[in-house]
């Protein structure tokens, strides 16, 4: 009995010095700090102003907390889905309060888009044993009609000596969504503003398994499957559909409608390679595909030089492609039944995008550093598409979308 | 639709089996282990791009989870 005290006293004294030591250890490493500002901005359209601070930190024995806070203005137009007429058009605000012309030939933009979107996540990464890990984590996000709840959970398994890690993963989202003005009834018309009350929800499930492989000493590569499975609201409340008559003009506008289930599938593999000892190649593609008949390539390729002094200049492409949804529509034909589900939201049309940048940066020293990122972005589909008739042969119905961006970092320990 | 889904369960299964005679000694890892060599560098780029193009065309995720915590569909 006596016996077991010791043994329990010394184990407590024990497992306190440790403790203390952790806590000391972790006191004495300092956070982690990266910030950042993004600006996005499109010809006539959308633009960003996004702030991000984002801070790690050691913990000691393997384990680290990090928190991240973004904040997201929105202001401008966006495509509302309708198509262009010969004639003056008249579209109703969400709130229903108030209506906006859109001039003869031009797209409709919806231009009360205004949104502040704060977002807060946090993650803890602990040792379980010398060969797996595990990171907890969650995210909480605001907008005015928006929010969202998430949790997730990774867990890593190293295995051939640290050569490959396989990772698991879940996350569990839970959205609700509020509209303004009310989430307008599926495929009615606009102006009979027929809005359903109180708010809508999703719940997006997650899963992840992936598998990092060391190649040697200078390169790895990482490929991931993805399953998602979306249920809930997913339609988007601002959009609409134009029913257009035998010349071609629009003679009603619709609410948009979505399938209320979307399952996604996707594979990411990622490979990167030290050249000389100091240059880095990345390479990654990612096919998706979905049950809404979404299938979609994408290739990201990046290409940094180090330089003298902690200087680096790293030029970057992206090229993306996807099928359309097998609900995109340009537009409804008033000869023809309205079908369950219909969208004419140009994100989910046949479309190409590509994305040209640089970005330039010096790590100072091992406490701080800083870079800057220049880009340009894209995106085209079939303006004419053989489906049109009438007046519709005139309109770009699918008109490009030219984005900016720019991104300033600086990143310090705290 | 389905065709694609196995075709993604057999490229993971052949590469999860193909991997336990590559890799280096746990000496050999001084490149590996700078910080642009990590899967996740510039982590802040990334989520960016990730935001962005989730609000922009229909796919996201692939490298992390697919969910966009955003309104933006």
């Amino acid at each position: 009995m006596q016996l077991s005290k010791k043994k329990i006293a010394g184990l407590l004294s024990a497992a306190t010095c440790s403790l203390l030591g952790s806590a000391a250890q972790a006191d004495d490493n300092p956070w982690d700090v990266d910030s950042a500002i993004l600006y996005y901005s499109e010809t006539d359209r959308v633009m960003a102003i996004e702030p991000v601070i984002s801070a790690t930190k050691d913990l000691g024995d393997d384990a680290s907390v990090s928190m991240k806070l973004v904040l997201d203005s929105l202001t401008g137009a966006s495509a509302s889905g309708a198509v262009p007429s010969t004639m003056v058009q008249t579209f109703t605000t969400p709130s229903g309060n108030s209506s906006y012309q859109v001039n003869p030939n031009e797209t409709p933009l919806d231009d009360s888009f205004l949104d502040t979107r704060l977002s807060y996540s946090m993650n803890w990464e602990t040792p379980i044993d010398r060969n797996n890990r595990r990171n907890l984590g969650f995210n909480v996000s605001r907008e005015y009609d928006f929010f969202s709840l998430s949790g997730n959970a990774l867990w890593d398994h190293d295995t051939n000596q640290k050569n490959t890690t396989y990772s698991y993963g879940i996350n569990v989202e839970l959205d609700a969504i509020d509209p303004v003005g009310g989430a307008p009834r599926p495929l009615t018309a606009m102006l009979a503003q027929d809005k359903m009350s109180g708010s809508e929800s999703r719940d997006i499930v997650d899963l992840l398994f992936g598998i990092t492989q060391v190649i040697d000493k200078s390169s790895l590569f990482q490929v991931n499957l993805s399953l998602s499975e979306a249920s809930g609201y997913m339609t988007d409340p601002y959009k609409f559909v134009s029913v257009v008559g035998i010349t071609g003009e629009p003679t009603s506008q619709l609410f948009e409608s979505r399938p209320d289930s979307r399952s996604r599938q996707s594979l990411f593999g990622k490979y990167k390679k030290m050249f000389a000892n100091k240059d880095i190649f990345t390479v990654s593609y990612r096919y998706m595909t979905d049950d809404w008949g979404i299938d979609s390539n994408t290739f990201d390729f990046t290409y940094r030089f180090n330089m003298k002094e902690g200087y680096f200049i790293e030029p970057h492409l992206r090229l993306y492609d996807q099928a359309a949804a097998d609900f995109y529509r340009y537009f409804l034909s008033d000869s023809e039944p309205v079908p369950q589900f219909a969208s004419a939201d140009y994100r989910l049309g046949e479309l190409e995008a590509a994305t040209v940048g640089v970005k330039f940066g010096q790590q100072i020293t091992e406490q701080h550093g800083w870079s800057a990122r220049l880009e340009q972005y894209l995106q085209s589909g079939d303006g004419a598409p053989d489906v049109a008739f009438g007046q519709l042969t005139q309109q770009d119905l699918y008109p490009d979308v030219e984005a900016l961006i720019v991104q300033l970092n600086y990143s310090f320990k705290w | 639709m389905k065709a694609g889904y196995y075709w993604l369960v057999v490229c993971a299964v052949l590469i999860a089996s193909g991997c336990s005679s590559l890799g280096v000694k746990p000496w050999e890892r001084n490149l590996l282990a700078r910080e642009d060599m990590l899967m996740d560098a510039d982590a802040l780029d990334l989520a960016f791009d990730e935001h962005i193009y989730f609000s922009k065309e229909a796919s996201s995720g692939g490298q992390g989870f697919a969910g966009g915590g955003c309104g933006c569909n």
